[in-house]
């Protein structure tokens, strides 16, 4: 547990903190996204130091690759009329965009730094390996993980069920 | 667990990537004039190499032009995104023994994670640029990303499986004696159709396709913006041909040749085929593309993916 | 699917196809001599100009790139006095050469006119004349005309019959 795992552990909790008041005090739904964004990768970096590099890649991957996409897209499919956006535009001056690029540089920089400087990764409670989590996900926790499958599987057919029922709704309105 | 020079291997990693997609301009405008019995650029320097200078100057001289209706800060950073991911991926590709900028234990889901998080500069390129077809392009590139990504992630578990851990290096270190692209072939096909997806190559390239969005996301981007586009789209080629040659080829294996020289000659092996790719195949209609990636491929990776954990585990 | 796979063979294959590319500058194309570019204005035979500034081709231009003023010599012989073509407006259809009762303007084969300042694409008479007689070697205009010029009266053309005596009777 060296200094300066401390200091870029703390350095990203503060992004992370500050990243999401950010993100919710946004007034353009877009620009409120990206600061989640970097407050998702921000949680991403504590989660490396604290030594869960699974947990951390899963994070990028499942929230911050796929979910906020997800929510991008819905705002973009929401098209917000110039109106609107008009006068977000006056109370959100551009100078209010340098903020998420600082951030993100200053996660960047951490980012590479850690990188190369792997020893002190774990330094603060020991690398858990992805072969770690797996056995515990499906030794001790294996009624956890199959009551979220069951979950999701009912999420999963659900929605098929939502998506179908729509569908022959407007043909039969046909 | 990282190299000895680290600052070398990261200068040395990225001038080559760089100048490797610089050189690809050419390449790929020569191969597809060969494969269309043409000559391509050829004026410029021997073999019209220095068309490379002078594509850069042109891009670097250009006006650099932000439209007064765009949402400038998001329009700004929206191409610095995609270079820096991609950048950041080849971070963890092992070119040879010992050249490798961090050998990561997770550097699987790195690349997947960098690759997720490419598609927001295409999203919001498309969004920030204010303009319709841009607006459609950036929704296009969301939905066809997020469903490729889904089965890139699991065709690549089949190799994981196999070679028992996510560590770039040790999964080329398992391949010692049967390069993984035969026992998973099927998910070599996979990997193979989604790269071409995530790099938005066509026939894939629903989100620029220039014959009906105009050039989609970034068609209102010009000078040195639209350059980090252009790059960052040689970048992602040449990611997903060095990540096959990884995954799929035994990375820097192979006889006689040292092992740098085995790895750029896969990589450039594969970065041919998808400029054959582009010289062949014409662009799929969306609905098409969607009910490729959901209704086929998703089914045959959790298929491959089933099959390859059953032999496994029957071989212990 | 296979024949996706064939299709990417099949492009493949072209990498041993002979390429359909002329090199350019270094090789030129035969060019067919009644293809349609530079225009130039011909000369007779005996040196004098074809041109009897009719505005025949300048009426018939479709994008209005001919202008020219007419102009008559001592000798009774129609000239233009000044004759300007604007290629940068030019579209090469040859109207003007099917138009011509004198054969005098004429496009050639020869199409490396590219400039970079476009003033220069303006051609005036004399960027337009060439020594020659272009296409039509043998013609004359003013010999086979009935016209009446200075040196050449009328009846003396080549096949003109002299002209009929209106004060006689005989038919």
């Amino acid at each position: 547990m060296t200094n300066f795992a401390h200091i870029a552990f703390y350095l990203a909790g503060a992004v992370a903190v500050l990243a999401t008041v950010l993100a919710i005090t946004r007034l353009v739904a877009v620009h409120a996204l990206l600061y989640l964004i970097v407050s998702l990768l921000a949680v991403a970096v504590d989660f490396y130091i604290m030594g869960a590099p699974l947990l951390a890649a899963l994070e990028v991957i499942i929230y911050a690759g796929a979910i906020v996409v997800l929510f991008v897209f819905v705002v973009m499919m929401l098209n917000l009329g110039t109106q609107a956006r008009e006068t977000e535009r006056l109370w959100l001056t551009g100078r209010a965009w340098i903020g998420p690029a600082i951030l993100s540089a200053l996660l960047l920089a951490e980012l590479i730094y850690l990188i190369l400087r792997p020893p002190l990764l774990g330094s603060l409670s020991g690398v858990t390996s992805p072969k770690q989590i797996a056995i515990a996900l499906y030794g001790p926790y294996v009624l956890g993980v199959e009551l979220a499958s069951m979950l999701l599987l009912g999420a999963l057919v659900g929605a098929c069920h939502l998506g179908r029922s729509s569908l022959s709704e407007t043909e039969v309105q046909r | 667990m990282t190299s000895p020079h680290p600052i070398a291997s990261i200068i040395g990693v990225l001038i080559v990537a760089l100048s490797l997609s610089a050189f690809l301009i050419w390449v790929e405008r020569r191969l597809l004039a060969l494969w269309q019995d043409r000559y391509g650029p050829n004026r410029v320097g021997p073999f019209g190499l220095l068309q490379v200078v002078a594509d850069m100057i042109k891009i670097f001289t250009k006006e650099d032009w932000i439209p007064p209706f765009a949402d400038k800060p998001v329009f700004v950073i929206a191409p610095a995104i995609i270079m820096v991911t991609v950048l950041m991926s080849f971070a963890i590709i092992p070119v040879a023994p010992g050249i490798v900028v961090s050998d990561l234990n997770i550097g699987l889901l790195f690349v997947l994670g960098m690759s997720s998080l490419g598609v927001y500069s295409i999203v919001l390129a498309g969004w920030a640029s204010g303009n319709k077809y841009s607006l459609l392009g950036g929704l296009r590139a969301a939905a066809q990303m997020i469903s490729y990504e889904v089965f890139m992630g699991l065709s690549l578990m089949g190799v994981v499986l196999l070679a028992g851990t996510f560590n770039l290096t040790g999964i080329v270190k398992a391949q010692q004696n049967l390069w993984f692209v035969i026992p998973q072939f099927l998910g070599f096909v996979l990997f193979l159709i989604a790269g071409v997806a995530e790099a938005r190559r066509l026939p894939f390239d629903l989100p620029e396709a220039e014959a009906e969005l105009v050039a989609g996301f970034h068609s209102e981007y010009s000078g040195m913006k639209f350059g980090m586009f252009f790059v960052g789209e040689y970048l992602g080629i040449t990611l997903i041909s060095s990540m096959i040659a990884v995954l799929f080829l035994g990375g820097w294996m192979g006889p006689w040749l040292p092992p740098v020289v085995w790895f750029l000659v896969k990589v450039f092996a594969f970065l041919c085929f998808f400029i054959l790719l582009r010289a062949s195949l014409p662009r799929l209609r969306f609905d098409q593309l969607m009910s490729l990636g959901w209704k086929v491929m998703f089914p045959l990776a959790l298929a491959n993916l089933l099959v390859t954990g059953a032999v496994v585990v029957a071989m212990k | 699917m296979l024949s996706v796979i064939r299709t990417i063979w099949n492009v493949f294959l072209h990498t041993f196809h002979r390429r359909v590319t002329i090199q350019y500058p270094d090789k030129k194309s035969y060019m067919p001599p009644r293809s349609r570019h530079r225009i130039i204005l011909s000369r007779d035979p005996d040196g004098g100009e074809r041109c009897v500034a009719c505005h025949l081709c300048s009426a018939v231009c479709p994008v209005d790139c001919i202008a020219l003023q007419a102009k008559e010599d001592e000798n009774g012989r129609r000239y233009p006095e000044f004759f300007r073509i604007n290629f940068s407006r030019c579209i090469f259809c040859g109207f003007c050469e099917d138009a011509c009762p004198t054969y005098a303007i004429q496009l050639t084969p020869d199409f490396e006119m590219a400039e970079y300042n476009r003033q220069n694409l303006v051609y005036e008479k004399e960027d337009l004349l060439i020594d020659g007689p272009g296409k039509y070697p043998g013609y004359n205009f003013w010999r086979v005309s009935g016209v009446q010029i200075g040196g050449k009266d009328k009846g003396e053309a080549e096949n003109e019959a002299p002209p009929t005596d209106v004060h006689r009777l005989m038919p």
